[in-house]
């Protein structure tokens, strides 16, 4: 089955994005594809490389790098919900004005529009958050 | 805009329009979504029924009032506006206190709209 994954909470927070991140890992296990993760409200905190949990702790951050290197994954952080929480990639930061980016390694930004196309060309959306 | 397949999509909304970013932000997806021609419904329950009280005022808040936008989406042809009937009566509204148009459906009539949806966002 072909799946598209939508995140609402930040890490640490919320177990919303823990148990997006093991569903989605569960998923390609079984042969399942991944066409998508979203990340939207909080939810886009999953995408900044300067998080420094505990060392006894998860790296959620880095979790979600290596899931989509290892898959190939489709990590998409809504540029709208990433502007107002202060999540940008060189460019964003370019065309903002801003003096760094935050971006970790495998996310991209783009737009809500990949969260209804995600929707429309997967079998399921399943949704993580309240 | 993307052609071809249109699927049925329900926005779930079930939290009040302050005090978090859920309700604002879902307005965001279903507006973005519109460009995409599907077949949109949208569901209001829980606390959600507050979004589409009529005269807000919020002004002290310094947040944005975004109620106007429930009576602009018509023009995005998102018209199935649907109400829990025991979220309002929970709560003592009814269809009047309302600014838009709605049909009231309970709880059974909703579970049933679920079944028939393709995707589901719940905010």
């Amino acid at each position: 089955m072909k799946f598209t994954v939508q995140v609402n909470e930040g890490p640490y927070q919320h177990q919303a994005s823990d148990s997006a991140y093991l569903f989605a890992k569960a998923a390609l296990e079984k042969g399942h594809e991944i066409y998508r993760i979203f990340f939207y409200h909080d939810g886009v905190n999953n995408g900044t490389r300067l998080t420094k949990p505990p060392q006894d702790d998860r790296n959620i951050v880095n979790r979600w790098s290596e899931l989509a290197e290892q898959h190939n994954l489709d990590l998409v952080i809504c540029v709208a919900a990433a502007q107002r929480r202060g999540i940008a990639d060189a460019d964003e930061a370019k065309r903002n004005g801003k003096d760094a980016d935050n971006i970790a390694p495998g996310f991209r930004i783009s737009g809500l529009g990949q969260l209804i196309e995600g929707g429309i060309q997967s079998d399921r959306l399943v949704v993580f958050g309240d | 805009m993307m052609g071809g397949e249109v699927k049925k999509f329900l926005y779930m909304n079930r939290k009040a329009p302050y005090g978090t970013v859920y309700a604002l932000e879902s307005l965001e997806v279903v507006l973005i979504g519109a460009a995409f021609e599907q077949d949109v419904t949208l569901v209001f329950l829980d606390d959600g029924v507050y979004q589409l009280i009529k005269g807000q005022d919020n002004s002290d808040s310094e947040m944005k009032n975004f109620s106007p936008t429930y009576r602009a989406l018509e023009m995005y042809d998102v018209e199935k506006l649907y109400v829990g009937k025991e979220a309002l009566e929970m709560r003592g509204l009814t269809e009047e206190d309302l600014l838009v148009d709605v049909e009231v459906k309970t709880a059974d009539e909703i579970r049933d709209l679920m079944e028939e949806m393709d995707v589901v966002l719940s905010f």
